[in-house]
Order: structure tokens, then C-alpha cells, then sequence
């Protein structure tokens, strides 16, 4: 599979991306200018960590309207992988690919830590690795992350099982219910604000991510494979 | 021409830390009187004139996409018209 890494301007998290799909499960990588106006070749993309703008405005609010995001909402129509983390799940959220928003963390301050997050559905495609309710130790970085959406929302992501990865000890930010991590209905786009591109190898203090990777490859290329 | 303010404030139901934390400074201030500060952003929009589409048109689409994130924050604006001066 080859996937493509988008850049804004302010993107932090695009070389750890790079190396997890290259590096972590040996497929094909390369990064996109954010003012490309075409994702031909690529069969998945992947939204970086950082401060895309400066986070001006709102986190993620300038970059949905970068040239290259029309064709990230095509990826996700067409059922394409389409995976963002930390800034790049704000984005996601902003561009209407996600439901809900991302607000200022409760406590103010920017955290930076590792935490312990639980897979509350391992029936996706990009968790299907994991065993449900495992914990997996995966590092947070961020300001604004406390995920918030209206009580209608909440019970329509409750109902479809979109909810797919919640803190399991303490809640760092603020978020409703713990979501660290939510999919769309059709299953092919996900949002979290943890980096399991972090976690890919015990030399970064753990490999958790790793599966994280390994699932979304297997069941993107077996559904290639199937068309 | 057109003069426009918008303001951007969280919707009433929605907690606002950075507001909660600016009325914990002014408490230790001593000012104890001050009961809630909500913090909001405020834009300075000049707009001219257009055939096709209003004033109002414009600022609420603009609002709609991008000033405001609807999902959590509410919007209103004051439109003042400015008189060329040729």
C-alpha cells in the first residue's frame, strides 16, 4: 500500500508517520504538500501532529480549507483510508469527516505524557489487532483535546460503535465519556488524539502503536485485494 | 462599504477553562463581586459592496465555515454601512 503523509505548515508528527508505515510495516510512504491538489497513486492518507497555522483561529480550523483536503474527503467517500492524529484528527473534525469538536483542555496546560488507552472496539479496521478492552500504552501531546460533542452525537457514536478508544485510567483532558479516539459510520476514517506512531518499537518506550498500523494494512489490502 | 463586527462566544453550555481561569485571577485581585468571565474572539470585517449576495450572506456563511466552530460556539454581528467619501 502507499500512502501519502500530508504537510501544513506547522505539521510536527509527519516524519514519525513516515517511519511508522515504513519502518514499522516496511509499505510505502511519502509526504504531500498541503497545496497539492491530487492524492492519484496513493491508495491512503494520513493527517500529521503539530500546529498546522499556528493553531490560529480554532486547531484545524485554517487547514480543512488547504487545497489538498477536497481530496481527502474524496479518499473518505470512497472508503480509502483516512487516518489523523492529534492535529490531525482537529482537522478531521473540522472538515466535517468526524463528528463533535475539540476544545481547549480542561486544565489549560499543554500535556505531554504517556497514558493508558483502551480499545473499546477492536471491530474496526484499523484495530482489529488489538483484543477489546486491551490497554495499550500510548503517549499524548496536546493542548486542545478534550473532545466535546452535543448529548444527540454522543448516543448516535454510542449506537454505531464509533467510539473506539477511550483513557482508561485518568482523563487527561477533559473529554466527554474519555474519547481519545472515535471512526466514522462507514469505517474508514479515524480520528485520535494519542500518537501510536510514537509507540511503534520498545525503544520509544513501547510498541502498542505497532498493531495499530499492522490492522489498518492487513484489512485496507485485503479489501483492495477483493476488488 | 461595509463595517462588520463579529463575536464568537462558546455556546452556554459549554465549559470555558480559560475564562474560568481569568476569574480565579481576578478573585485573588480581590474583586469577588465578578461572577463569571466567558472569554469569545471579536473580528474586524470590512466587506464591500456586492450585487449577488447580501452583507448578511456573506458574514453568516463565513461565520458558518470558519470564524465559528458551530459545534460549540455561537456568533452574532453588527453590520454598519460606510459612506464613501470620494
Amino acid at each position: 500500500m502507499r500512502f501519502a503523509v500530508i504537510q501544513f505548515p506547522g505539521s510536527n508528527c509527519d516524519v514519525d508517520l513516515l517511519h511508522a508505515i515504513r519502518d514499522g510495516v516496511g509499505e510505502e510512504a511519502e509526504y504531500v504538500p498541503h497545496t497539492a491538489d491530487s492524492l492519484e497513486g496513493f491508495d491512503g492518507v494520513l493527517l500529521p501532529g503539530g500546529f498546522s497555522y499556528g493553531d490560529y483561529l480554532r486547531s484545524g480550523a485554517i487547514s480543512r480549507f488547504s487545497n489538498i483536503m477536497s481530496e481527502v474527503s474524496r479518499f473518505a467517500e470512497e472508503g480509502k483510508p483516512v487516518f489523523g492524529t492529534c492535529n490531525g484528527f482537529q482537522i478531521l473534525v473540522e472538515a466535517g469527516l468526524l463528528p463533535g469538536a475539540l476544545q481547549r483542555n480542561k486544565q489549560l496546560h499543554f500535556i505531554c505524557k504517556t497514558t493508558e488507552l483502551k480499545v473499546d472496539n477492536n471491530q474496526t479496521k484499523f484495530t482489529s489487532k488489538y483484543q477489546k478492552d486491551e490497554v495499550l500504552t500510548i503517549p499524548i501531546a496536546h493542548g486542545e483535546g478534550s473532545f466535546y460533542c452535543d448529548d444527540d452525537t454522543l448516543a448516535d457514536l454510542k449506537a454505531n460503535n464509533q467510539i473506539v478508544f477511550t483513557y482508561a485510567s485518568d482523563n487527561p483532558n477533559g473529554s466527554i465519556e474519555n474519547i481519545a479516539g472515535i471512526i466514522n459510520k462507514k469505517g474508514n476514517v479515524l480520528g485520535m488524539m494519542p500518537h501510536p506512531e510514537r509507540a511503534i518499537e520498545d525503544l520509544l518506550g513501547s510498541s502498542d502503536g505497532l498493531r495499530f498500523f499492522q490492522s489498518m494494512i492487513s484489512n485496507f489490502v485485503k479489501e483492495t485485494a477483493d476488488v | 462599504m461595509y463595517n462588520v463586527k463579529v463575536y464568537v462566544t462558546y455556546k452556554e453550555s459549554i465549559l470555558d477553562p480559560q475564562g474560568e481561569a481569568v476569574r480565579g485571577a481576578v478573585h485573588r485581585m480581590g474583586f469577588d463581586e465578578i461572577d463569571d468571565i466567558r472569554i469569545g474572539k471579536y473580528f474586524e470585517i470590512k466587506v464591500s459592496k456586492q450585487e449577488e449576495r447580501s452583507v448578511e450572506d456573506v458574514i453568516e456563511t463565513v461565520c458558518d465555515k470558519l470564524l465559528a466552530n458551530v459545534v460549540m460556539e455561537t456568533y452574532r454581528y453588527e453590520i454598519e454601512e460606510v459612506k464613501e467619501t470620494v
